[in-house]
């Protein structure tokens, strides 16, 4: 079944059909989560969650509004809610922020002794980067995950975040500029 | 190739392209299992001590679906799917929250149930099972209790099939359920696992047979008035001197007395 016929067949079908529309989104929204929260364990749970409001969510809705669905954007703002809800939930617990900060870094660190040098420097150059964007102010995270990241057209994010286009592309060069100045200072440590 | 020496638009081409390659990553294949167990679409099992032995015990995002004896855990699956018709695997225990409301199931310190599911099954079949967990630990109905207080005073044998079908026994306390004359009865896992659970919870199930054998159902009170069940709370706490036996609740009605609010072994006045 391809992606355009999904929703048609949810709204016959959802039991029968949703393990379908979590193979064909799974994997996007996995690289959204996982680079938004820089943990793949953060990422797994986030994903779950996200199918499962997706699920009920569908299980209210009635034929006529499944069938007409933007399953993408709608997926991708679920994902969305489900991770800053958790943000939102877990800044009262200083413990666990402080552990996670100094967990990518350790973990490059670790990882890298493994590894031949050309591989290394890439892997390295593309876990800091990892890290780093994790550490962006949300709003140019996501701006930048989208963009940048998964590829998406402006407008295509400024429908699925609900903003103008111009503010998107604001926070995306924001991001990026944030970014690069993060690496240069990184490179400058060594 | 360190960043910082290169060309500055060829370093922004060069984290574009890494960021790209941020985003090719598949998801762990767990994802699809756990949302469909979330779901209930599919469910998770594991093997659980209880009063009995060892007993499997499988679950979903709704809750417990499924508790049963087995020879080996390939017997439990082949019954699981012959039942239920959903996918099925094995765990190394149960998650967090559920392993603590099965624990605290067998320490009698909470009445806090954990939660079940309970689909595939009718509304009568429903009904009775959820007026079963109404009764408490250490004491016993009757089938024709069930069926009077689910409103259907007839369907005696059908609570007694609805209660065979019961997919958590243990957790549902179907085996606090027992004949009219007060013998204790069969079980889903046995007579002999049914007494061994009733005792354990502190039914005095050598008793409950000598009652049955002399023809006994109720306790009264010759203070109170008042007649029950012989496992009733109230019914336990009558001393040797005060308590009456009482053979029907005629006899009862005859002698002037009433049946207890409580276990209410007919419709209390």
């Amino acid at each position: 079944m391809h992606e355009q016929e999904l929703p048609a067949a949810l709204a016959v079908d959802t039991d029968g059909n949703f393990s379908r529309l979590v193979e064909i989104y799974q994997d996007r929204l996995y690289a959204f989560a996982l680079r938004l929260s820089g943990m793949p364990q953060d990422a797994e749970e986030i994903l779950v969650d996200a199918f499962v409001r997706a699920y009920r969510a569908l299980g209210e809705y009635s034929g006529a509004r499944i069938r007409s669905l933007a399953l993408k954007p709608w997926l991708y703002q679920i994902t969305l809610n489900v991770f800053r809800n958790r943000v939102r939930g877990r800044r009262l617990s200083l413990v666990s922020i402080e552990a996670e900060d100094a967990l990518p870094a350790r973990r490059a660190a670790g990882h890298a002794a493994s590894q031949p040098d050309a591989m290394l420097e890439q892997s390295q150059l593309r876990q800091r980067l990892a890290a780093r964007i994790a550490e962006l102010p949300e709003r140019e995270r996501v701006a930048v995950v989208l963009r940048h990241v998964q590829g998406y057209s402006y407008a295509e994010i400024a429908e699925l975040l609900e903003q103008p286009v111009g503010t998107v592309k604001a926070n995306v060069h924001r991001g990026i500029r944030r970014l690069r100045e993060a690496l240069k200072v990184d490179e400058d440590w060594r | 190739m360190s960043i910082e020496n290169q060309h500055p638009l060829a370093e922004a081409r060069k984290m574009v392209r890494e960021l790209r390659d941020l985003g090719t990553i598949s998801a762990p294949t767990t994802v699809l299992p756990a949302v469909l167990e979330r779901l209930g679409q599919s469910d998770a099992y594991t093997c659980c001590e209880s009063p009995i032995g060892p007993v499997y015990v499988a679950y979903n995002g709704l809750g417990i679906s499924a508790v049963m004896s087995a020879a080996s855990a390939t017997a439990f699956e082949e019954a699981f799917r012959a039942r239920f018709a959903r996918p099925l695997r094995p765990v190394a225990a149960l998650p967090d929250k559920l392993t603590r409301s099965w624990e605290q199931l067998w320490t009698g310190k909470t009445r806090s149930v954990p939660d079940v599911d309970l689909r595939g099954l009718s509304g009568f079949e429903r009904s009775v099972l959820e007026k079963a967990r109404e009764i408490p630990r250490g004491e016993m109905r009757p089938y024709a209790w069930i069926a009077r207080e689910i409103g259907r005073p007839k369907a005696v044998r059908a609570v007694g099939t609805a209660l065979r079908r019961n997919p958590v026994p243990l957790l549902i306390p179907c085996h606090r359920i027992g004949r009219s004359d007060g013998r204790v009865g069969n079980y889903a896992f046995g007579a002999t696992a049914k007494q061994a659970v009733l005792a354990f919870e502190g039914v005095d199930v050598g008793r409950m047979e000598e009652l049955a054998q002399a023809g006994v159902r109720y306790y009264g009170s010759d203070t109170t008035h008042i007649y029950c069940f012989p496992t009733c709370r109230h019914a336990r706490r009558i001393t040797d001197a005060h308590r009456v036996l009482l053979r029907a609740e005629t006899d009862a009605i005859d002698a002037g007395y009433r049946p207890c609010k409580v276990c209410r072994p007919a419709i209390a006045a």
